[in-house]
This record gives C-alpha cells, sequence and structure tokens, in this order.
C-alpha cells in the first residue's frame, strides 16, 4: 500500500500523542454530564425557589394546625387573615376522586380492548386517537367545562349552576384516562406472550386469559398507571379552576362548588405584592403540592420498576 | 361431549360479551370528545377566518382577532424550544451513551420523572421565584419560555433517548474498534439515525409548550397588550392564556368568540401532534438496517 | 492449501517461522475478568510482524476477549477487567495517551457482518475521514483499493450510493473487511469471521487475507481448525480460559504437539 504510506504515522511514539479529537471528546463528556444532570439541579432548584419564597411565611404566620385543620382560605381578611387550607384539599380530594372513578374503569377498559383485542388497523387507530386525546390543553378542557359541561349539567340536572365536583370530576376524568389508557397498555404489553400462549394451551379462553394470567401480571404496572392518573388530577390547574365553580368549600354532594389547592394559587398570585403573607402562603401551598406529587411519582416509579426486575 | 360443547358455546357468549364490554368502554372514551370537538367546530367555526388570525383585538377584546395572541404563542415555544431542545438531547445522550446502569443514573431518571410530574402552576412559582425575581428577566417572554423549556424539557430527554437507542449497539462497537472516539460516534452514527425520532419528539413538545396556561401566567403572558414584543425581555400575549381570559375574565364577550380562540388552539395542537404521529409512522415504515 | 513457508520448518520446533521478524505484539501473564468470573487467565505469547497468527478452540475459551483486551475495547465494558502486560509495537496498552489512536491502527473484523448504515462509499470512507483526510480524490483511491483487496468493487462498484447495511451478510463481511482495510491497519483481528458467510465468500475472504499478509500482522480467531491449518503461520490453541499451547500450525496439525488436548481438539475428539 505505498500511497497510504503518507497517513500513516511515521513512529510508534507518535501515535499515542493526544490530538484535536481526543480533547474535543473530553469536552463532550464533560457538556452531556452537566446537561445530564440538570434534571436533578432543576428539581432541587424549584424546591429549593418555592421554598425561599415561601420561607417567611412558614417561619411567622404558619401553623400546622391553622393551615391544614382550619377550612377557613380568608387570606385578604385585613383584621385577622386565615390561612387553612383543609376546604381546598377537600377540593382537590373530591374532585380528583370523583375523576379517578371516572378514569379507572374507561381507560383500564381501553386499555385491555386497545392491548388484547383489537389488532392491525383498528388497534393503530384507537392509539392514534388516544394520544390526541392526551395533547387537548387543559385551558380548552376547563373551557368546554365552562361552555359546555357547565349548561348541560344545569338542563340534566335542574340545579342552579354547573360549576361544580361533578363539573370538573369528569373533565379531569377525560383528561386523566388517555395519559392512563396508554401507561396501562404498556403495561399489558410488558407481560410475556407466553404467558398467554401457556395459558391457551390449557384451554383457557381469551377472556379468562385477560383475567387470570394478564390482568395479575400487569397489576403493579396497572397501579402505576392509576398512580399517575392521580398525580395528574392531582396537579391539575386550569381544569379545575374554570370548571369547579372556585369557592371555598367543603363539598356536600356532587353538585357543590370547590376550590382546588392548584387553582387558587393561579386565582391569587396575580394579585399578591411580592414577599406579603399572602404571597408567601401561595409558595407554602406550591411547597405541599411539590412533596405530595414528588412521593405520587415516587411510589409510582417504584411500582413499575419493581415489575421491571420481576 | 354434548356438556364439553355447552360449555364451549357458553364461553363464546361470555367471551364476546367481555369484548362488547372493552368496546364500549374505549368508544365511550372517545365519543365526548368527539362530541366536544363536533361543538367547538359548530359553534366556534363561523368566527375562524383570515381576519381573525391576522388582526388585533378590538372593543376591550370582545371583538376583532387575535393575532398578538397568536405570534406572542410563536415567540414563547421557538424561545422554549432553543432552550430546551439542545438540553434535552445532550442529557439523552449522556444517559444513553454516557451513563452506566448505577444508582446515579436512576437518580437522574427519578429527576425527570418528577420534572414531568410537578404540577404545572409549581412550575409557575419556581418561574416567578427564579427567573422573574431571582435573575431579573420580570415577566418576560424569557421568563415564560425557560419556565416551560424546563417543564417540557422531560418530553425531548425521553424521545431522544427512546430514539438514541433504537440505533444497534454493533454499530457503535464496530466505530469503537475503527478508533472513533465516542463523540466522533456519536456525531456521525449515532445521531444522524436518531435525528427523525428526535424531531418527532420536538414536534410533540411545541404542541405542549403552546397548549400551557399556568406557568406563563405570571412569568410573561400578559391578558392584554396593546403593542406585538419586540424581544425576549417583553410581555407577550398568548393562545392559551387569551382562551381563559376571554372566556372567564372579559364581560360582554359575543358567546361564539372563545369558541374560535378554543377551536384555532385546539387546531394548532392536534396539527402539531398529528404530523409528529405522521412522521414516526412514516419512519417505522422506512428501514435502514 | 499449506503455506510453503511452514512447510520448511515443521521440524524446526525450536526455531519458529518468523523468528528473525521484530515482534509485534507481546503479551505478558495476561488475565481477563469479567466481574468475579475469569474468561481468561495467565497467557504468555508473542506474535511478529507479517506473521498470521491463528487462535483456535471452542467457544467461551477466551479468544474474543483476548482480542477485545489487545484494542482497550474494556474501556466501553466497565465490567470487564484487565491484568498483565500487553505491549503493541514496544508500547504497554494500559498505560496509553490516545487508546483511539491504538484501536485506529487494528483493524477488527466481527463474527458476526457490520455494515454500518451509511452509504456503501462512506463505510469505506469514514475510518479516513476520522484521520482527517477529506479530499474527495484521495478518498476515491482509499476506497476503490480497499474494497479491491477485500473482493468486493466489481459487485458494488455501481451502486456505491447505496447503503452498506443492506447488502447481504457475505457482501457485508467483505465491506466490513474493506472498512477495516481503510484504516491501514498495522494489525489485522479477525474474530471467526466465516459464521454468517457462505462457503464460497469465506474461501474468496481467505484468498485475500494470503494477500494481505504481506502487509499487516494478522490474528485469526477462528472456530474451524482447519481454516486455521489454511491460514496460519502459527496457532494457539484457547481452552477453558487458557492458552493451552502455542507452537507452528503444522506441528499441530501432524501431532507435534506437548499437550495431548490439543491433540484431541484438532483431531475432532470434541469441541
Amino acid at each position: 500500500m505505498p500511497e497510504a504510506s503518507s497517513t500513516k504515522l511515521a513512529s510508534t511514539a507518535d501515535f499515542d500523542r493526544r490530538d484535536l479529537d481526543w480533547y474535543i471528546d473530553k469536552v463532550v463528556q464533560l457538556i452531556v454530564f452537566f446537561a445530564g444532570i440538570s434534571a436533578i439541579i432543576f428539581i432541587i432548584g424549584i424546591f429549593i425557589f418555592i421554598t425561599m419564597e415561601g420561607l417567611g411565611f412558614l417561619f411567622e404566620d404558619f401553623t400546622f394546625k391553622e393551615f391544614f385543620l382550619s377550612p377557613f382560605w380568608e387570606p385578604s381578611d385585613e383584621d385577622a387573615p386565615e390561612y387553612g387550607i383543609l376546604a381546598l384539599i377537600a377540593g382537590t380530594a373530591s374532585v380528583t376522586g370523583l375523576a379517578m372513578i371516572v378514569a379507572i374503569p374507561f381507560s383500564l377498559g381501553a386499555a385491555i380492548y386497545i392491548g388484547e383485542f383489537a389488532t392491525g388497523k383498528v388497534r393503530e387507530t384507537l392509539k392514534v386517537l388516544v394520544e390526541l386525546l392526551a395533547a387537548i390543553p387543559s385551558v380548552v378542557w376547563g373551557f368546554i367545562g365552562l361552555s359546555i359541561m357547565n349548561p348541560l349539567i344545569i338542563d340534566l340536572f335542574d340545579v342552579p349552576v354547573g360549576l361544580n365536583v361533578l363539573n370538573a370530576g369528569i373533565i379531569l376524568g377525560l383528561m386523566a384516562a388517555p395519559i392512563m389508557t396508554s401507561i396501562a397498555e404498556d403495561a399489558l404489553k410488558a407481560v410475556p406472550d407466553r404467558y398467554r400462549e401457556a395459558a391457551e394451551a390449557l384451554g383457557a379462553t381469551r377472556w379468562q386469559v385477560i383475567f387470570k394470567t394478564v390482568l395479575p401480571a400487569a397489576k403493579n404496572g396497572l397501579l402505576g398507571a392509576v398512580l399517575l392518573g392521580v398525580g395528574r388530577g392531582f396537579g391539575e390547574t386550569m381544569a379545575v379552576l374554570m370548571a369547579t365553580g372556585h369557592a371555598v368549600n367543603i363539598p356536600g354532594s356532587l353538585f357543590d362548588p370547590v376550590r382546588a389547592l392548584t387553582a387558587t394559587i393561579a386565582a391569587e398570585l396575580g394579585e399578591t405584592a411580592v414577599g406579603s403573607p399572602h404571597y408567601q402562603a401561595l409558595f407554602t401551598i406550591g411547597i405541599f403540592l411539590f412533596i405530595i406529587t414528588f412521593l405520587i411519582n415516587l411510589t409510582a416509579d417504584l411500582i413499575v420498576r419493581g415489575i421491571r426486575k420481576g | 361431549m354434548f356438556a364439553e360443547s355447552d360449555l364451549n358455546a357458553r364461553n363464546k357468549r361470555v367471551q364476546g360479551l367481555f369484548r362488547m364490554l372493552f368496546l364500549m368502554m374505549t368508544v365511550l372514551l372517545i365519543v365526548p370528545v368527539a362530541i366536544i370537538l363536533f361543538t367547538l367546530v359548530s359553534k366556534g367555526g363561523s368566527v375562524i377566518s383570515i381576519d381573525f388570525l391576522f388582526t388585533n383585538p378590538t372593543d376591550g377584546m370582545t371583538a376583532g382577532g387575535i393575532f398578538p395572541a397568536l405570534l406572542g404563542t410563536v415567540w414563547i415555544v421557538a424561545v422554549a424550544l432553543l432552550a430546551s431542545v439542545p438540553l434535552g438531547v445532550a442529557a439523552a445522550i449522556y444517559l444513553n451513551e454516557y451513563a452506566g446502569d448505577n444508582w446515579f443514573t436512576r437518580l437522574i431518571q427519578l429527576a425527570i420523572i418528577n420534572l414531568a410530574g410537578v404540577p404545572s402552576i409549581v412550575h409557575a412559582l419556581f418561574g416567578v421565584g427564579a427567573f422573574v425575581i431571582f435573575f431579573g428577566f420580570g415577566t418576560s417572554i424569557l421568563a415564560a419560555s425557560l419556565t416551560l423549556a424546563i417543564m417540557t424539557l422531560p418530553i425531548v430527554i425521553v424521545s431522544t433517548r427512546e430514539s438514541l437507542r433504537a440505533v444497534p449497539q454493533a454499530f457503535r462497537e464496530a466505530c469503537w474498534n475503527m478508533g472513533a472516539t465516542r463523540w466522533q460516534t456519536i456525531r456521525r452514527i449515532v445521531l444522524p439515525n436518531a435525528i427523525s425520532g428526535i424531531l418527532t419528539g420536538v414536534i410533540l413538545e411545541v404542541s405542549r409548550t403552546a397548549g400551557e396556561t399556568a406557568p406563563i401566567m405570571f412569568t410573561g403572558a400578559a391578558f392584554f397588550l396593546p403593542f406585538l414584543p419586540q424581544g425576549v425581555f417583553d410581555q407577550t400575549m398568548a393562545m392559551s392564556l387569551h382562551l381563559f381570559v376571554v372566556a372567564t375574565q372579559v364581560p360582554g364577550v359575543p358567546e361564539e368568540l372563545p369558541f374560535g380562540v378554543a377551536l384555532v388552539l385546539i387546531a394548532m395542537v392536534l396539527i402539531m401532534n398529528s404530523i409528529s404521529i405522521a412522521f414516526r409512522m412514516y419512519l417505522r415504515g422506512k428501514k435502514k438496517w | 492449501m499449506v503455506n510453503p513457508n511452514t512447510n520448511l520448518n515443521v521440524e524446526a520446533e525450536q526455531v519458529p517461522v518468523a523468528e528473525e521478524a521484530p515482534v509485534k505484539l507481546e503479551i505478558n501473564d495476561l488475565t481477563i475478568k469479567y466481574g468475579q468470573h475469569t474468561a481468561l487467565k495467565g497467557v504468555n505469547l508473542e506474535i511478529r510482524e507479517h506473521e498470521v497468527f491463528g487462535i483456535i478452540g471452542p467457544a467461551n475459551a477466551g479468544k474474543t476477549s483476548f482480542l477485545k483486551s489487545i484494542n482497550r475495547m474494556d474501556t466501553f465494558d466497565s465490567n470487564m477487567s484487565v491484568e498483565g502486560q500487553i505491549k503493541f509495537n514496544g508500547l504497554d496498552v494500559q498505560n496509553l495517551n490516545n487508546i483511539y489512536a491504538l484501536r485506529s491502527r487494528i483493524g477488527v473484523v466481527f463474527p458476526l457482518p457490520v455494515g454500518l448504515p451509511l452509504t456503501i462509499y462512506e463505510n469505506v470512507a469514514l475510518s479516513p475521514r476520522l484521520r482527517g483526510i477529506n479530499s474527495k480524490s484521495e478518498l476515491d483511491i482509499i476506497v476503490e483499493r480497499c474494497l479491491t483487496r477485500a473482493a468486493l468493487w466489481d459487485e458494488v462498484k455501481d451502486r456505491l450510493n447505496s447503503l452498506g447495511s443492506l447488502l447481504s451478510g457475505g457482501q457485508q463481511q467483505r465491506l466490513t473487511i474493506a472498512r477495516a482495510l481503510s484504516q491501514d491497519p498495522d494489525l489485522l483481528m479477525l474474530d471467526e469471521f466465516s459464521i454468517a458467510v457462505d462457503p464460497v465468500t469465506t474461501m474468496r475472504i481467505e484468498d485475500v487475507l494470503k494477500e494481505l499478509k504481506k502487509d499487516m500482522t494478522i490474528i485469526l480467531v477462528t472456530n474451524l481448525v482447519q481454516q486455521a491449518r489454511r491460514l496460519a503461520d502459527r496457532t494457539a490453541f484457547f481452552l477453558e480460559n487458557e492458552c493451552v499451547e502455542v507452537g507452528n500450525t503444522e506441528d499441530l496439525f501432524t501431532g507435534e504437539v506437548k499437550d495431548q488436548r490439543t491433540r484431541d481438539y484438532v483431531e475432532g475428539k470434541f469441541g
């Protein structure tokens, strides 16, 4: 190979030299490492910044008893402001709870149909539809609650106002269902085909295979899907702001208006002075939301990871 | 014999019944949305026109078009992408090409999952505390976009990582054996073969970013502005917030106006998503190895 | 097909073929582990310039790990640890400043062919490009020469712009060889290259290797003992994570062995 020898490095000692590409590789490695840990930095950053803004309240006006056990959220009362989030928690919980009652059966049913029954084109189409459903922005869902569900509920149930637990619960359920469906379908897909084949070889019918073999095998993944749905409902802001009626209230029926934790921040942050107790109290709600969703996501992740290992 | 075929027939019936039941559930999940979309189109369709898209709102936002909001959303999305795409792609490269399977990597993954799971209003609080106040960007496109960039970072990371993972390991090893550095291998073999998958994720992120409201309410989006933004330190109107405003905050808005705004917003988002899905299907059909 | 060189030296066990040739690769007490599992232990051998060095032995004997330790692929496998000394051109490969430069001088051909998802042309031009050669005319020459030497040029010269990853298995294996040659390597390592290749292609590649020997040192790991006999000047027999024996290839096949196991393996009694 005579003409190639020009490209061949002259001596053995020479080839061991670090060249530009060697240094570029090191630099890139450093850059992508910092990008990689950015997610950790951001999560810590979120916690630090919202804690910093809420700290004043935590040290001065905050009492555990009032904050978590008082149903009165009256931060703008000039004489005796009260910062109780019990009613807000009740609002969030009631709406999320109803949403799960709506979403769990439908999303699991849809996941089973898409994952176990549907084939070919039908299956592809349904998956695309579910994905598109998940893409509808929450403010649009809120608007739907406000302008379509509201009159519908007034008509159907003969109540004066249709912005209440029922409205927000259904809206939130419809919002959470597509995400839960696709995660649940992933969980079903993760069950190896040999389980199904083994059960079918024993003469089990399709639905027996699903109920006795597939669902038990996928139960952790399905639980993870439900938990992520709960986290989603818990953290949803615009839709619950627009569809709940936004009244501080511990609900006694489906037709009571309520107010959610997230919606309270969204509605009031713009009207408070930076650094005021009210402003800081809203950030304290933010800390609470952050911790709760963190725990929900952590649990869901541990559960889902559990099946992958098993 | 007879008993067994009876049992078979019964099993068949039960199976058919269950199949129907699950089909019904799937349909019931989709039908309300179809009805809703139909209502949006029938009530808001009459509002939509070229004028509506390209003129300013008038009469205290009770008439006129949505141009400043549309343009503002483009601004916000563009700046958010400029921040999140390079960062997210680099993070995914780290996770897929460099990181080992250890506790540290799992910690990063947990952080990513949580970043996606933290409520959008908490991201908004972070945006206010960090970008608006601490870094002194004020309420501006920059603050809003950075807030959204962090919030949607997991979308880019996860979709990029998936497309990197789809490139067979044998290609990397072949390159390494030839003396290519990790970066040369990534740049010449891995990224070119993952780029279309990454693009799919980016389109998805655009759609998500365009629809978000809570994170931009206090960081950069304004209810109404008489002028268009000139740079990233200006405030701007945005489609999502505009829908919230005309639907809840402005008295005397004609009934069909918010439907029109909602229709434009949902069309933007669904078109983006459809492009992303179509792109993905096209790629699946195209084999390179 | 027996190499005439080896024939002359059949009797001279103490004086191996290329005694005068300089040492290309010197292995001292090499031990390779994956976690707790030992893949290879206590290997000592020398490979000389312009020699075809065969390595035979059953599966999982440590042959592939041996190759990986030479071009330092252990850096990509956190589980793999290498002890002992490997000297390439007199340099200790464990203590190099730039292992990428080391790898660029060692061509590797895998058991399963890997056509990169680039055009056929770019598959072969990749290594020169990595070395900084970007001129079209220079690349054209290299691509044609390497494809010709790998006995693939005639089949692909009219479709250099189609994807290398979509060629047939036999063609991809020759493309892999062409790519290895484009590195202009000092050392070519082939790891059971004929596993996924039809017999005709195997014979063509073997002829290619006989030619290449003039320009480089070749390590040929093979699961076919007769292939080692056809090509290798000297051969090592690896068994159960040890190097049982190293000797002139012809000696191993004519029964001049130190270890009974070598004879049994060569005669096909196990493996």
